[in-house]
């Protein structure tokens, strides 16, 4: 019995000893309850605001381009869907195996990969690590996606260029835009990976093209996927282009041109609307869109034959003899000759202790304006030049736009150089020397040109003085409004040419074509005018014999050109690099170019 | 004494009590909720059953240990304790040897298609061996008192550092500290006590703890604890307390609850199980499961009061003091209140073994009640 009351006893101290364990219970309770108290009501619009940003992202869509098609609808530049994979590196752990799973998914080059994570180490931005999965890849990382943190395939459109190298210097090219080219202005619109106009009329109309970024904000997961959309803004998709160029003439331009070095220009004298521009060597615009390297990328950019140079707009070209169509302009506009003002040409010229020769060694006999134009005399343009001197003569090619840009709508244009005294005196320092003069008067010395330039220069001729800007873009189809707008033609000027002046340079330029030295570029259905050139590559005195030079100082071949001569619809500028006189070469590629042009528009058969 | 035991029948129902079992089954359910939610498409959630589904099978069958541990005569139960004391010491040892090695620990037992965790097994059986050492040896002395009680509970503790299991092991030894405070010291030996835990917990964290640097911090706990993600520990530390205060007065309910659905919040179904429930329900909810709580502590304080013989009481503390123990550690960690420690929140947390074995302990408890009358 004693231990049964020693036994209660210690019981009932133990039991007394509970009302701790009350006071234990309460206190926790209230603590945690405070915790709770202060963690949900006090703090709670906080985490609340925390939670809503752990699940709630936003998205940028990127708006499709718009399209760009030739006169004919023809397409240039068209938009084909492609899955890219992104990942956002904020909700990717361990990024070494990300890269791992990956590479055990899809191929993938992992060094690339591991570059591209580094350098973007602290974007906040999605970060594109692949583009153009192939449908088997895409779904392959679909379907592994719980195991891929961070990782997003989007499907977008991607640029593609449906005729390849064709044209590819006035479609360009498109590429992502630049982190300095984000801060500008005029990319205040783009989100990173925006894909802006890098080149030709990519670049020249982006702001058309481009449309307008869309915003998609979604509820995210824990590993960065969506699963439900909240809100979304949809992108605007660029309007689309209609350019002036006519594809099948394109074509069939750079087709002559092969794989030479050349320009071949077309215009409609009418109203500035360029058919053809062909600039060789060329490139590929999908190449430069779609995966390009740097090592591919500084290949191009240094290759000696300068692809990416669009030789149409840039390339600087002595004239050669075309410029005898500026000269003579200039002096019957001028008064110091008439059409029936002659000259004897012997084959050289002497000026103070230096001779200059004409290309015809025996000489053309005696020549007026037409003949001179006809054969190209350079005795002729020898003393109109003297007589004229630089800074007249300067003054009437100014007329025909040389030496200043044509405005074509393309990034890039060259103005071309016109030498004048002041001219000299600025850039050279050095005074004019009559003898220089006598060079331009043939077209080379300091003067040089673009093709196109030379292109409206022919142009102007064969529309009766009437000049108009080179012009790319014809319609715009806006695409929201879905309407269709059409540009005007814009002229330039109006040449105040005598009507004596027209009718002498035009009656010459088609004796040229039909008896001088663009006899090549005579069509038989069609009357064609032009006149041939030659643009030396070294200075004239060192001219010895054309075949013996080597290939890379030969002349290059001119030939400027319009059709129908009564009522010309085309205007022509072909150059050939290095390929010596111009009506060998030039002048063949030139009628070959009309003649398509005239033929298919007419849908005449050929005779 | 036994005698007057025996009379009353091994099965034989005195006093029946509702309340403990409907407080249990109302946070179970709670429980089975939370994981619901928070463990749809989670990795864990393939095989025969989704993980709600199983928890319901596991509530089940803790039910009937529940019934069984709280029916059949407890100092019946008492006199297998040194027993399955014994038994559950070898099954740590098994497991130490043959047991599953997840993460870098081990501790799971595979049976078949499941698995459990002697390391549970091993609180309850230390209550039980715990309570029946006391009620048996009433002598006083340092050595009756704490020497022998802490010789005997050393081992299991040991064995679970070694797996090693940093949060069960706590577990443990506090459960063994409870009760030497309770039954085996002097009146000012548990104020001290007492007081000295509530005091010096929050010094040692604030001096200590607080003051170590993040990676030392991260090194500490994964020495301790490896299945701990350090990388994600402050991670989940965030996660957690923005999912309880966005849930702010009235919750997400259960769609809206986007940290665990989403999951922001990791192991939302097991260690943060509180954390999904604030989510859901919000302060209202939580006070309402916090009372819950506060009841069923409340209710198994007043049986170990009453109970009739030393044996009860000290079974009563033992149970108290491990589900005490555990609840103020896990909901201590989820709102940043206590360092992130792997310790399952009783009743709620998705686990099999720990159901079972929760509930076996609080049928121990309303057995102590039961049998009090004959006193």
């Amino acid at each position: 019995m004693e231990s049964i009351v020693n036994q209660s006893d210690s019981l009932r101290r133990i039991q007394r000893r509970l009302l701790f364990m009350r006071l234990c219970v309460v206190f926790i309770f209230a603590v945690l309850l405070i915790r709770v108290w202060y963690i949900q009501i006090v703090k709670g619009e906080e985490y609340a605001l925390l939670a809503e940003q752990n699940r709630v992202r936003m998205v940028y869509l990127k708006p499709p381009r718009g399209l760009i098609y030739d006169r004919h609808h023809n397409l240039l530049a068209n938009n084909i869907p492609s899955f890219n994979l992104y990942v956002v590196l904020n909700d990717v752990g361990d990024k070494e195996r990300l890269v791992d799973d990956l590479s055990g998914l899809i191929h993938v080059n992992v060094d690339d990969m591991r570059g591209i994570i580094e350098s973007h180490q602290r974007s906040r931005f999605p970060v594109k690590l692949k583009e153009g999965l192939t449908l088997k890849q895409a779904a392959a990382i679909e379907s592994n996606l719980a195991q891929l943190p961070g990782v997003v395939i989007q499907a977008e459109t991607e640029r593609s260029y449906p005729q390849g190298n064709v044209a590819a210097h006035v479609i360009g090219y498109v590429g992502e835009v630049s982190a300095q080219g984000l801060k500008k202005d005029e990319f205040q619109n783009l989100v990173p990976g925006s894909v802006v106009g890098k080149y030709g009329v990519e670049l020249q109309y982006d702001q058309i093209v481009r449309g307008s970024v869309g915003q998609k904000t979604i509820e995210v997961d824990a590993r960065g996927h969506e699963q439900r959309v909240i809100r979304i803004k949809e992108p605007i998709p660029g309007d689309n282009l209609y350019l002036t160029i006519d594809l099948p003439l394109q074509r069939f331009a750079e087709d002559l041109l092969g794989d030479l070095a050349g320009v071949i220009v077309a215009l409609d004298p009418r109203n500035g609307d360029v058919l053809v521009l062909a600039s060789h060597p060329t490139f590929d615009s999908n190449s430069l869109t779609r995966g390009l390297t740097v090592s591919r990328w500084d290949k191009i950019r240094n290759d000696p034959r300068k692809p990416m140079t669009n030789r149409a707009t840039q390339g600087h070209y002595p004239p050669g003899s075309v410029f005898k169509i500026v000269m003579a302009a200039a002096g019957l506009e001028s008064g110091y000759i008439s059409s029936s003002t002659s000259v004897e040409c012997n084959g050289s010229f002497r000026m103070g202790n230096r001779v200059f020769k004409d290309w015809r060694k025996e000489g053309h006999g005696f020549v007026d304006l037409h003949k001179g134009l006809v054969h190209s005399c350079d005795i002729y343009f020898y003393t109109l030049g003297r007589e004229l001197g630089i800074d007249q003569i300067a003054h009437y090619a100014e007329w025909f736009g040389l030496g200043s840009r044509t405005g074509i709508d393309l990034p890039v244009e060259n103005p071309g150089i016109l030498p004048s005294r002041e001219w000299k005196e600025n850039t050279i320092g050095q005074p004019w020397y009559p003898g220089e003069t006598i060079s331009v008067a043939i077209g080379q010395g300091y003067v040089t040109v673009t093709p196109l330039q030379m292109a409206v220069l022919v142009g102007t001729i064969a529309n009766n003085g009437v000049q108009y800007q080179p012009r790319l873009l014809k319609q715009i189809r806006k695409r929201d409004e879905g309407i269709d707008v059409a540009l005007e033609p814009s002229r330039l000027s109006t040449l105040e040419l005598q009507d004596e002046t027209l009718l002498a340079l035009q009656s010459a330029l088609r004796d040229v074509v039909v008896r001088g030295t663009g006899r090549r570029a005579q069509l038989q259905n069609v009357a064609v005018s032009g006149k041939t050139g030659t643009a030396q590559v070294v200075s004239l005195d060192k001219i010895i014999d054309g075949d013996e030079v080597p290939q890379s100082l030969r002349d290059h071949s001119w030939f400027v050109a319009y059709a129908p001569s009564d009522a010309p619809e085309i205007a022509i500028s072909v150059i050939v690099e290095h390929m010596g006189h111009g009506g060998a070469v030039a002048a063949p590629m030139a009628r070959k170019v009309i003649e398509k042009y005239l033929y298919a528009d007419r849908n005449v058969a050929l005779p | 004494m036994n005698d007057n035991i025996s009379k009353a029948g091994l099965w034989e129902v005195q006093e029946w009590d509702f309340g403990l079992p409907v407080i249990i089954l109302i946070i179970a359910s709670f429980g089975v909720i939370s994981i619901y939610s928070a463990s749809q498409d989670v990795a864990g959630n393939v095989g025969w059953a989704p993980l709600y589904l199983k928890q319901i099978i596991w509530l089940v069958i803790g039910s009937l240990a529940f019934l069984v541990a709280s029916s059949y005569d407890y100092h019946r139960l008492a006199k297998y304790a040194y027993l399955f004391y014994a038994i559950s010491l070898i099954l740590l040892v098994v497991v130490l040897l043959e047991g599953k090695s997840t993460r870098g620990a081990q501790r799971w037992l595979a049976l078949g298609s499941f698995s459990f965790q002697p390391s549970e097994v091993a609180k309850v059986a230390l209550v039980m061996m715990l309570a029946r050492y006391f009620s048996t040896h009433s002598s006083a002395g340092l050595i009756n008192r704490i020497i022998i009680p802490a010789v005997l509970m050393f081992p299991g503790f040991l064995l679970i550092i070694l797996q090693p299991d940093l949060g069960t092991g706590l577990t443990y030894f506090f459960v063994f500290l409870i009760i030497v405070l309770f039954v085996g010291s002097s009146i000012k030996g548990l104020i001290f006590g007492v007081f000295g835990i509530l005091m010096l917990l929050p010094l040692l964290w604030k001096n200590l703890w607080i003051p170590l640097r993040g990676y030392q911090k991260e090194r500490i706990l994964a020495f301790l604890d490896p299945t701990l993600d350090p990388m994600g520990m402050g991670y989940q530390a965030i996660q957690s307390k923005i999912a309880i205060g966005s849930g702010q007065l009235s919750g997400k309910g259960l769609d809206g609850a986007t940290q665990s659905q989403l999951h922001f919040l990791p192991d939302g179904y097991t260690d943060f199980a509180f954390a999904v429930f604030a989510e859901q329900w919000g302060f209202l909810g939580v006070a309402a499961l916090l009372f819950l709580y506060y009841l069923l502590f409340m209710t198994m304080i007043r049986i170990g009061e009453r109970a009739r013989d030393s044996l009860g009481v000290v079974l009563v503390i033992g149970v108290t003091a491990l589900l005490g123990f555990c609840l103020v550690v896990n909901i201590g960690m989820t709102v940043g209140l206590l360092p992130i420690v792997g310790i399952p929140l009783p009743l709620m947390s998705y686990g099999g073994t720990t159901m079972v074995m929760t509930l076996a302990a609080l049928g121990l408890t309303l057995n102590v009640k039961r049998r009090r009358v004959l006193g």
